[in-house]
């Protein structure tokens, strides 16, 4: 059925449609309606879930770590500061093998205090064991609810998922969004059926002391799951485009790249953007494509090498940056080409919710064709950098 | 050997130091809790030296997972046992002095506040020993730790505890009260009846540390008993946030206690210093009404 939505009421009705037991979150904007349309849920009978309003964004996630433990689905909801109040329970959460699922609505982290989008909260996350996905509609949003439970409580993988939504541009844009019914859902969703818990008939103890005898093994372990994910992530898409009759989740969507020259690569929102300035450019004669991240850990490294091997150019716009160096996705990108061709040419854009718009695009094209570039901030407002910080270029 | 590991849900093999009041007193906690209990442990000496990979001293399910987290974590496992009608399973969060009172109010007071079927013990060695004796919000008066050194100027830790049963008791749970490794029979009376209530509870056990205090191993429970009967350590019930009960004493000297623990040795030395503390015993027996004396 279908249904005109905001995105973080498309992520609630997913959540409802995988029948968690236990829901916990604490409020951050722009995450909250995700969690306000999820208690009114709750409060209305529609979910059979214990709902959980915590002190903190630690406890939240403390909480639903000590439900998955329980051996019960759960699910949390963050944002930007949030996610990094949360980061000391989320890497313990991937060491203890639990298979949690979290929505970050991907909001700028402060100071100064900003509650609009870029991704460099997710992105701080990146080394934490956490499978993430970087969506780019609603109805995306939706989908990789149930893709996340599945992948995560594959017995073979147990890690938790983060799946990343731009803040407002996804968590408060409408789009319709096509909502499956619960036996649909069911059909590909199991019941959680987890390989081991909290359980007073088969008494466990999770969380030991790993000394360095066992605690490098335990990350080689996190690292050799996380390479089968990158097999097992196609897998799931394609069972779940069997179910459903949609795309399922992926490691990257290629856009019109077969044939291009150039190719953008990004991740998230923007990529609605991109694709459009990719169609007028084409009509201009410019041969331009798009490599779209969904998969950002596991890094498809592979995927992404063969996508760009034989390409000239290619233009990487993140909403991050790994301040003293370059944007952490283009570091990423260009060791897959070290001293080879195509040219990779990193931009950081967007920071703090500022537009990305045509001219923004049209700006880096212009910029990559004279220079080469590693960490170009695009639309810097070059006078008030003047005016307030003193900066002159 | 095989019938005290059949009887004990805590067994030995663990790696605690000799002597050490936590180990007792865990093991007292989940004995009179019994197999139908889940174990939630902060970060601290009780989990490190009970649970190191690929060993474990629990007999019941345990999980530890950060050092400020047990009461939320513990809030989940009880919302997940809620969601699955598996109520009558106790769930436990066991943290120490500096997991309770510093690092982890907040989530304790959250689990508090929520209502949660929790039974949160603090064991309670005043400092952190798990990092080599610092200082805690439960540090007692004058005691000397690596953060609160008694030198020229300083006498040891210059705050007394921080009241936390009491900050515990203001929530109105059902039941929040202290005990003492020195008092066994006392301390499992009262995690039985906790144990019977549903709501949250919290029990602050004193466990004395024989490295972090001072003193041989082999005086932990007439230390522990000394430090209740000086009047130093109340024993005290909450019902709903009302004073109940109270664990009667004939007044024993400060001195007494204090002797065999280094970390209170610079009072011996100085008169003054000593009466103070003297001075908190005296002040927790009029206010609690410990006194035998009285009625």
């Amino acid at each position: 059925m279908k249904k005109f939505l905001e995105g973080s009421h498309a992520v609630a009705e997913a959540v409802k449609l995988c029948k968690p037991g236990v829901i916990s979150a604490y409020p951050i904007t722009p995450q909250t309606h995700i969690v306000e349309r999820l208690a009114e849920f709750v409060a209305n009978g529609e979910i059979n879930a214990q709902f959980v309003n915590v002190e903190s964004e630690h406890s939240a996630a403390s909480v639903v770590l000590g439900a998955e433990a329980a051996g019960v689905r759960a699910f949390t909801a963050t944002s930007s500061q949030g996610l990094v109040l949360m980061s000391e329970v989320l890497f313990n959460i991937a060491g203890l093998r639990l298979p949690l699922v979290l929505v970050c609505a991907n909001r700028a982290l402060s100071s100064p205090i900003n509650i609009w989008n870029d991704h460099q909260d997710a992105v701080a996350l990146r080394d934490s064991g956490w499978i993430q996905f970087f969506v780019e509609n609603n109805q995306e949003v939706h989908d990789f609810i149930y893709q996340a439970y599945k992948l995560a409580e594959n017995p073979k993988i147990m890690l938790p998922v983060m799946i990343n939504m731009d803040g407002y541009i996804l968590t408060h844009g409408m789009e319709p969004v096509d909502i499956p019914s619960q036996t649909e859902v069911d059909k590909f969703l199991p019941p959680y059926n987890p390989p081991y818990k909290l359980d007073v008939d088969n008494p466990l103890s999770m969380g030991l002391l790993g000394d360095p005898t066992v605690y490098l093994e335990t990350r080689y372990a996190i690292q050799k799951t996380l390479e089968d994910v990158l097999k097992i992530i196609p897998e799931v898409g394609g069972e779940f485009e069997s179910v459903f009759k949609r795309k399922g989740i992926d490691l990257v969507e290629k856009y019109k790249i077969d044939d291009a020259e150039e190719v953008i690569v990004a991740m998230g929102s923007v990529c609605g953007t991109i694709k459009d300035f990719i169609d007028k450019k084409r009509k201009e004669g410019l041969s331009l494509g798009l490599l779209r991240i969904i998969t950002y850990r596991p890094f498809p490294k592979e995927e992404i090498f063969n996508s760009l091997k034989d390409k000239r150019n290619i233009f990487v716009l993140e909403k991050a940056v790994s301040l003293g160096n370059e944007g952490p996705l283009y570091t990423e990108i260009k060791s897959l080409f070290e001293g080879e061709t195509p040219y990779v040419s990193g931009f950081i854009a967007g920071l703090g919710g500022r537009d990305i718009t045509f001219n923004t695009l049209k700006k880096m094209l212009e910029i990559a064709k004279k220079d080469k570039v590693r960490s170009y901030f695009l639309d810097v407002n070059y006078s008030l950098l003047k005016e307030e910080f003193f900066i002159y270029e | 050997m095989s019938n005290h590991l059949k009887d004990h849900l805590f067994v030995s093999g663990h790696t605690a130091c000799s002597g050490c009041g936590q180990a007792i007193a865990a093991r007292l906690v989940v004995d009179s809790l019994g197999k139908d209990t889940i174990v939630c442990n902060a970060t601290g000496c009780l989990e490190v030296f009970s649970s190191k990979c690929p060993q474990s001293s629990w007999r019941i399910p345990w999980i530890h997972s950060l050092f400020e987290n047990a009461a939320a974590v513990a809030s989940g496992i009880e919302a997940a046992l809620r969601y699955l009608g598996k109520e009558h399973i106790e769930v436990c969060a066991f943290a120490g002095d500096g997991g309770t009172s510093d690092i982890g109010l907040q989530a304790l007071s959250g689990m508090l506040e929520r209502g949660h079927n929790v039974l949160f013990c603090c064991f309670d060695n005043e400092a952190y020993m798990n990092t080599g004796i610092q200082r805690s919000g439960l540090t007692p008066y004058e005691a000397s730790t690596t953060t609160s050194p008694a030198g020229k100027i300083w006498q040891g830790n210059w705050r007394p505890k921080k009241p936390v049963v009491e900050i515990c008791a203001a929530h109105f749970i059902p039941y929040a009260a202290s005990a003492s490794v020195g008092f066994p029979q006392d301390l499992q009376r009262k995690v039985k009846k906790a144990a019977s209530i549903s709501g949250p509870k919290y029990i602050q056990i004193h466990c004395p540390c024989p490295l972090g205090w001072g003193f041989d191993s082999s005086l932990t429970l007439e230390i522990a008993k000394n430090a209740v009967l000086s009047g130093l350590y109340p024993l005290v019930e909450y019902e709903y946030g009302k004073l109940t009960k109270v664990f009667k004493i004939s007044r024993k000297p400060v001195i007494e206690y204090i002797k065999p623990q280094r970390r209170f040795r610079h009072l011996l030395k100085d008169e003054k210093v000593l009466k103070e503390l003297q001075g908190v015993a005296d002040r927790n027996i009029e206010y609690y009404g410990l006194g035998k004396e009285e009625k």
